[in-house]
């Protein structure tokens, strides 16, 4: 079996995987990260987008080997000293989840689409956030969140 | 302090938001072994041969069994809603033993050390069937010479139901309008896959699973294997969507705990999408024949409608009683003299359809409210004046309907008016006229949904009366802890609704304690002991005043030590701010000191117990029927059929609110599930029987760039039937939209001739309709 490296959420790990092995699987069956949750098996619900690198991808297309010393982040590892990144408190405050089980990979997408654009419109927010679906929220509270989220990123880059 | 109607943040918030979640999927046991199904690729077939020896001989593979090997003991999956005298409720092995009756029944199973060897090893499993004839349209399956999908017989059930004289309301009437309506098959869609894992001590069962009801599971897992009662517990953990797909007794629940008694270690089960597809209960699905008798000035003389209602194979939890919920619907919030409701179930081979969000009272408000704006048409009149003419006044509340129901509260006026103002109603259809003068390409349409429906549910003798094999009760118990905080245990089962804030404002309130000193615990049977569980919008409008019912005896338990210890009449203690405090004095204890005393026990009256808690059930007099009017405006491009929403305007009346971000959240995501069923989705079926749509590239969720903003905004008539004066809410929004969409696009293309267009109204169907 291929050995692998890998860095999740600041911790190195060396794992022996079938090539077969899904990122998302290793994350969830071998590391003991169920954060990352699965929510279909065709790549369409983005339920366990991750940063793979710093770019968000669905780990549920992604091979373990492929991420082989990669950096890995999810949503245990983005909060910094028991609080939550802004995204994560922007979806709080603007009610932007429900269930949560999207939420991981909302959150994710939402992060990686502000590296592309900083500060979106509504527009710019839907379509960036495409590739992840809710069936709570009607994503109205989301939107308002990642809007929210910008503004407190853009304030956090600017103060700093 | 007043903690209802505040918009609080949620509790539940931080721990999904930061991946500590306890999705079942999530759960290990030592030793846990997985399992995964071999699923039938036929509709309609007799199972000749099942060999599973190959299987059991790969690597990791513990057991494999086929439905032979349960047949014995798996009983027959549960209907608990038996509608009519005629009703047959055919035998639903959870296993398929010798005849499958729809693609995806499960006919074989592996149990392995990995979920990759498991899936494996079902390729090596052989299995041969006598394909049988598929029976998937509702018309032909009901013909003498259809084949069957029982032996007794394609029809399940019929019902009818008559008030006041029909033929003389369609005798000589001025207008009458005569419709079909095909209500298509849905599949609900919780982003959450079912999971369950079952584990054993050899003496007694655990059973988590992604379910709605843990309650109702526990009790009918008991009577379909004969396993003891109280020998099983059941855990909800956390449980990500619902709508309706998680209130069932699934096969994979009994058939894991089966194999977990048989083996002896935890088994896990996780779907996947296109697993789940196939085989999660489907929602929807009938052909509905209205027809409409009015005068000439639009009043309603009376209504007829006959439905067909596609079951599938066979009679889930509460399969056949899903049409019944629309039975007292369809005349909504109007008024006439007489009404006829006919309904047959049918047998097809396809996947039981059961509970999805609004169960019944979607596909009511869908067939009247069209109907409505039909009658408009035909009158030449405004679609909100022709339902001016006809609705329940404000002044004639409690109104008893001519379906039989008593509408407690309602203020149809208010809501339209306020709707409209925040359309801009008269400046939108002054834009509609000019576009249609323009012969513009890209057409305005406006619709409109002035919906009610019954939820609550329910109480418990109208079920009894309506032959629910269960109650509508709901458990709620509070207990104050020594050092003053406060455990909140409800029947209720939440899966995304917010109960743990929205228990917690109720019982601030109550108790005059802090919100944050509030615990909420639910969805195991071991510790909230007693429930109906979370479906029908009824977790406030019943298990919330089950919480404040039990607030209240623990306040009046607090009551009691207080004026002992305070020594002082019961009547002369003030309470507020969680003080009782002698009337004219500065003498006082806290709810919290009492709560400490009742712990000691130091000093207690005589005949008061030791502890500060209680417990309380309610069971509501009345459903409770939340309104609202939705407007909703739509371009369509007539060149490529595109449909789009340019805005949409919700007005709902829930009622008084708990937590009015809560509130909003469930209008958000109800509206956007009735979007979808008008622009998006569908089940799809060949003509053999397999289902197109299994995967979420084939079936159409909306995603973010599908759907608009929405303005949502509530009026406020208290319900009467339950002291917070809360209607419930989690529907409303599924009920109202997707007529107000389909009424959108049909006033847009109107002028072409056009009267309906089949949902989803893709653009294709619109492109085609007009040409």
């Amino acid at each position: 079996m291929p050995r692998m490296a890998i860095t999740v959420d600041g911790v190195k790990y060396e794992e022996e995987v079938e090539p077969r092995l899904l990122l998302v699987h290793l994350l969830r069956e071998r590391l003991g990260k169920t954060g990352t949750p699965v929510g279909c098996d065709t790549s369409n619900c983005g339920a366990c987008t991750v940063m793979l690198d710093g770019k968000s991808v669905k780990s549920c297309s992604v091979l373990a080997v492929q991420a082989d010393g990669c950096d890995v982040v999810t949503i245990e590892g983005l909060g910094a000293n028991g609080s939550m990144h802004p995204m994560q408190q922007a979806f709080h405050e603007e009610h932007a989840l429900q269930c949560g089980y999207c939420t991981p990979g909302m959150v994710m997408a939402a992060i990686d689409l502000l590296r592309d654009n900083p500060d979106p419109s509504e527009d710019a927010i839907r379509e960036g956030l495409e590739g992840n679906l809710c069936r709570c929220t009607g994503y109205c509270n989301i939107v308002r969140a990642v809007r929210r989220g910008a503004q407190e990123m853009g304030q956090a880059v600017r103060t700093s | 302090m007043t903690e209802v109607g505040k918009a609080r943040k949620r509790k539940e918030d931080r721990r999904l938001l930061t991946g500590h979640t306890q999705w079942t999927d999530n759960l290990r046991q030592p030793g846990m072994l997985h399992v995964m199904f071999l699923r039938s690729p036929m509709a309609h077939a007799r199972i000749t041969r099942v060999d599973v020896s190959a299987a059991r001989d790969l690597p990791g593979v513990v057991a494999a069994f086929g439905g032979q090997d349960f047949a014995a003991e798996q009983g027959s999956l549960p209907c608990a809603w038996p509608v009519s005298e005629d009703i047959v409720i055919p035998d639903h092995p959870p296993m398929a033993v010798s005849e499958v009756r729809y693609v995806g029944e499960a006919v074989a199973c592996v149990v392995a050390t990995d979920h990759y060897l498991a899936a494996d090893a079902l390729e090596a499993i052989e299995v041969d069937y006598e394909p049988l004839p598929a029976v998937l349209d509702m018309n032909e399956a009901l013909a003498p010479d259809s084949p069957k999908v029982h032996e007794a017989g394609n029809q399940a059930y019929t019902v009818k139901i008559t008030s006041g004289d029909v033929e003389a309301a369609f005798r000589d009437a001025p207008v009458v309008i005569d419709r079909t309506y095909i209500q298509q098959r849905l599949i609900p869609s919780a982003m959450e896959p079912r999971a369950v894992l079952a584990g054993t001590d050899g003496d007694s069962f655990t059973l988590w699973s992604s379910t709605q009801i843990p309650h109702v599971l526990r009790v009918m897992l008991a009577v379909v294997t004969g396993i003891p009662e109280h020998k099983i517990r059941v855990i909800a953990p956390d449980v990500g969507g619902g709508f309706g797909s998680k209130l069932q007794v699934t096969a994979e629940e009994v058939l894991c705990l089966l194999l977990t008694k048989r083996l002896g270690k935890p088994v896990k089960w996780t779907e996947s999408r296109s697993e789940g597809n196939l085989t999660v209960h489907h929602g929807r699905d009938q052909i509905q024949h209205l027809r409409l008798a009015a005068e000439a000035d639009g009043r309603i003389r009376g209504l007829q409608v006959e439905l067909l209602a596609d079951m599938g194979a066979y009679l889930m939890l509460v399969t056949p009683g899903i049409p019944m919920l629309g039975a007292s619907m369809f005349n909504a919030i109007y008024k006439m003299d007489a009404y006829e409701f006919g309904c047959t179930g049918v047998f097809t081979t396809k996947m039981p359809t059961d509970a999805y969000r609004g169960a019944g009272r979607p596909e009511a408000t869908y067939g009247i409210e069209r109907v409505m704006d039909e009658l408009a048409a035909e009158l030449r009149l405004d679609p909100l004046e022709v339902r001016r003419r006809n609705w329940i006044k404000h002044d004639e509340f409690p109104y008893t309907t001519i379906s039989g129901l008593t509408y407690d509260s309602g203020n149809y006026e208010a809501a339209t008016d306020k709707a409209m103002a925040l359309f801009g109603y008269d400046k939108l259809r002054a834009e509609q006229a000019d576009r249609r003068d323009r012969g513009d390409p890209v057409q305005l349409g406006i619709g409109v949904s002035t919906f009610t429906e019954m939820c609550g549910l329910a109480p418990s003798r109208m079920l009894g009366a309506a032959n629910y094999g269960a109650g509508g009760w709901e458990h709620g118990s509070v207990r104050m802890l020594p050092t003053g905080k406060v455990e909140v245990i409800t029947g209720t089962s939440p899966h995304g609704q917010g109960h743990a804030t929205a228990w917690s404002q109720i019982t601030a309130d109550a108790l005059g304690v802090p919100f944050e000193d509030i615990t909420v615990l639910h969805g195991d049977t071991a510790i909230a002991h007693k429930g109906m569980d979370t479906y029908g919008s009824r977790s406030l409008t019943v298990g919330g005043i089950a919480v404040l019912k039990a607030c209240d005896k623990v306040k009046d338990k607090a009551r009691k030590l207080a004026s002992h210890l305070l020594e002082c009449a019961p009547d002369d203690l003030e309470f507020a701010e969680g003080v009782f405090k002698v009337k004219g004095t500065d003498s006082q204890k806290t709810i919290q000191e009492l709560a400490y005393a009742a712990f000691t026990a130091h000093d207690l009256p005589e005949g008061v117990e030791a502890g500060l808690d209680s417990d309380a059930t309610f069971d509501p007099e009345n459903y409770s029927f939340p309104h609202g009017t939705h407007l909703c405006a739509v371009e369509v491009d007539t060149e490529t059929g595109m449909a789009k929403i340019r805005s949409y305007v919700a007005v709902d009346d829930v009622g008084a609110v708990v937590n009015p971000l809560i509130v909003e959240g469930q209008i958000h995501g109800g509206i956007a599930q009735g979007v979808a069923q008008a622009l998006y989705e569908e089940a799809v079926y060949d003509s053999e029987g397999n289902l197109l749509t299994t995967t979420m590239a084939d079936y159409l969720l909306p995603t973010a760039m599908d759907l608009p903003d929405f303005v949502t905004d509530r009026t406020e008539t208290p319900a009467t039937s339950n002291p917070l004066g809360a209607k419930g809410v989690g529907e409303a929004g599924t009920i109202a939209s997707t007529p107000a969409v389909v009424n959108a696009i049909v006033d847009a293309l109107r002028p072409r001739g056009i009267h309906d267009i089949q949902m989803p109204c893709t653009p294709e169907r619109i492109w085609r309709a007009l040409r």
